[in-house]
């Protein structure tokens, strides 16, 4: 591991890294002229880089984890999908809580992306790629216009790309503040010019995404992987990581308690202690309480749940919880747990679509509840209500993924840091109403919590 | 809700009268100017549909006038071939589309998650303090600062993070809170 290089961040700290002419001397779009030259000859096809991707054991970067080489293929053959056009969506809506690594690939090396969508574009036979990027990133959005710009003037965008015959447009979309947006229907229906609600799968994106045409959703730092894949080869990304499930250099977003929070690369699989030792350790020295490993939709591991797991998909995922956007948020001794708790629950409340009645009612009940007990008002039956009206909120319940998401702080925190929830209301003064604890239902839940997130 | 669906639209002070839909009023007729209307040409361009481009023609709009009022709902729609209706549900799904004049600077304060743990909700009460005691989404008298909270900037790692109109500043604390605000004039 000693020896890993980084990949994906290589060119970061370079001058002038987001200008075409850096990126071409760095030997940049030498896979997509490599591609586009082999069309002619037949030494490559679409399939074949999607073979290259799969072969590659990539899975993808966005918070789920699915293979990307299989996705591309849920994409129906020409012959079965008609006149319809086929749509690549960049997922550039970086917005879970704790998650900053598609930010700095967008803002220092924006044609590493760009040259990722064309080579899945031509996996995909794309002739119109877009990019939807929060509305937040500003100066994101501003810089991938100008690589854009840059790339159409070079002939590497356009009509016949190159002399190869093939036509690619590319556009950047902004959005404009909704959490939701990232998950990829909502993203749809968002780039369709509509409120974004998440739409019912199936049909799925790959049958039926944006204008009801075959539709492939992949998060930036997915794209960026599809180039260094063409770049180096399969075994190469695969000969990177802990095991062939869990393949490719990663960027680990660590934020929190920690000295030197940041994005950092290494092989997928790191365990967290090493991390942590590659962010100079807890702050202040101080001792490590619990960590979300996934952004705020993750289960929260205690300091002795975490410390020797692997961070990639499968090994969070046997922690009972999930690698997600890689968000590793750190939270040391000082932390008051109910409170940080609160925070996340304030968020979701905020940021449901409103669609499905579970999650629009019961993410400000889950806010509401949480804010009455660390205001010192809670009653000594609101920690089990908390567990009862969250049990009734995610598993299906609801269109999305975001129900679950909103209950998975409360599920774990509530069993693991039980002790300070109940603080809060024993020291209440609040004479109470308290209900009979629904019991039994607690234990039920917390074991359904971690499941619920990875299906 | 996202964009505040389930926030009535507040009369604060200095804020025009309540229109049609809900939408504040600005009492003219809109239309864009010469390079607007040049964008808006080019971006249709690029979707396949007129409604895909919706949300970037609200952004020209909010360029242009600075909020989306009554009018610019109505012009952005008639632009588009949608109803006002429709294109209000649109505005008020999402957070960053002002549905009231804002300050010269418009100061969000990021208090998610990995800012709250490193004390943002304290900059962001200090700082409504220091700048007359403002309402969360409330602007200044003299229309310089409006100051209001945000979900996740993805800046984690410069937390606490503050956002001024479209520029990211990192680590604002109560230490160089007062610093920070002297230098936007």
């Amino acid at each position: 591991m000693s020896d890993f290089q980084p990949v994906l961040s290589a060119r970061l700290g370079k001058k002038n890294s987001c200008a075409l002419a850096t990126y071409v001397a760095d030997g940049g779009y030498a896979s997509w002229k490599k591609v586009l030259a082999g069309s002619k000859t037949g030494e490559w096809t679409p399939a074949k880089v999607t073979d290259v991707v799969k072969a590659s054991g990539l899975r993808g970067r966005g918070g789920a984890g699915f293979p990307t080489g299989m996705k591309w293929t849920f994409v129906p053959p020409k012959e079965k999908r008609g006149a319809k056009p086929v749509y690549l969506l960049c997922n550039a809506d970086e917005s879970e809580p704790g998650t900053f690594k598609d930010r700095i690939l967008i803002e220092k090396d924006p044609h590493q992306i760009l040259e990722g969508m064309m080579l899945a574009s031509f996996a995909l036979d794309v002739k119109h790629a877009y990019i939807y990027i929060r509305g937040e990133m500003v100066h994101g959005a501003e810089i991938l216009n100008a690589a854009i710009d840059e790339a159409y003037a070079a002939g590497l965008l356009g009509k016949n790309v190159l002399g190869s015959g093939m036509d690619l447009d590319l556009t950047v979309h902004r959005g404009a503040g909704a959490y939701i947006c990232g998950e990829e229907t909502a993203l749809i229906e968002s780039l369709e010019g509509k409120r974004g609600h998440p739409r019912i799968k199936p049909p799925f994106p790959a049958v039926s995404g944006v204008w009801n045409a075959p539709t492939v959703v992949n998060n930036v730092e997915t794209l960026c992987c599809v180039k260094h894949i063409l770049d180096r080869g399969a075994d190469w990304f695969k000969g990177i990581g802990r095991n062939e499930r869990n393949t490719g250099p990663k960027l680990y977003c660590v934020s929190g308690h920690v000295e030197k929070p940041g994005v950092y690369e290494a092989p997928m699989g790191i365990p967290f202690k090493d991390l942590l030792a590659m962010c100079g350790g807890m702050k202040g020295g101080r001792k490590l309480k619990a960590v979300i490993p996934g952004g705020s939709s993750a289960p929260m591991l205690t300091a002795a749940e975490i410390i020797d797991v692997p961070l990639d998909f499968d090994g969070v995922a046997a922690a009972k919880s999930m690698l997600g956007s890689a968000a590793i948020i750190v939270m040391d001794e000082t932390t008051d747990m109910p409170k940080a708790v609160t925070n996340i629950a304030k968020f979701y409340a905020h940021e449901s679509c409103g669609q499905c009645t579970p999650c629009r009612e019961g993410t400000p009940w889950l806010h509401k509840m949480l804010k009455r007990i660390v205001a010192g008002q809670g009653k000594k039956a609101d920690v089990e209500m908390l567990l009862q009206v969250a049990g009734q909120m995610g598993n299906g319940m609801t269109i999305c993924v975001f129900a679950d998401a909103a209950i998975a702080p409360v599920l774990s925190a509530i069993p693991k840091f039980r002790e300070e929830f109940e603080a809060y209301v024993t020291k209440s003064a609040s004479p109470g109403f308290d209900q009979p604890a629904a019991a039994g239902i607690t234990s039920k839940v917390a074991e359904r919590t971690a499941e619920g997130m990875h299906s | 809700m996202s964009g505040g669906a389930n926030t009535p639209v507040e009369t604060l002070p200095g804020q025009p009268p309540v229109g049609e839909h809900g939408a504040l009023s600005c009492g003219k007729e809109l239309s864009f100017s010469p390079g607007a209307e040049a964008r808006f040409a080019r971006l249709l361009t690029r979707y396949p549909t007129k409604q895909a481009a919706l949300l970037p023609t609200l952004w020209i709009a909010q360029e242009e006038w600075g909020w989306i009022s009554r009018e610019a709902v109505d012009y952005v729609a008639t632009r588009l071939g949608l109803s006002s209706a429709f294109v209000w549900g649109v505005v008020t799904f999402y957070t960053m589309y002002n549905r009231a004049p804002v300050g010269r600077h418009l100061i969000q304060v990021c208090t998610s998650i990995s800012c709250h743990l490193n004390g943002a909700e304290e900059v962001f009460h200090a700082c409504r303090k220091k700048l007359g005691d403002l309402k969360p989404g409330q602007t200044s008298a003299d229309g310089k600062f409006t100051v209001v909270e945000v979900e996740c900037l993805a800046q984690c790692d410069k937390a606490p993070a503050v956002m001024v109109n479209g520029d990211d500043h990192a680590r604002i604390t109560l230490e160089n809170l007062d610093a920070f605000l002297s230098e936007l004039k």
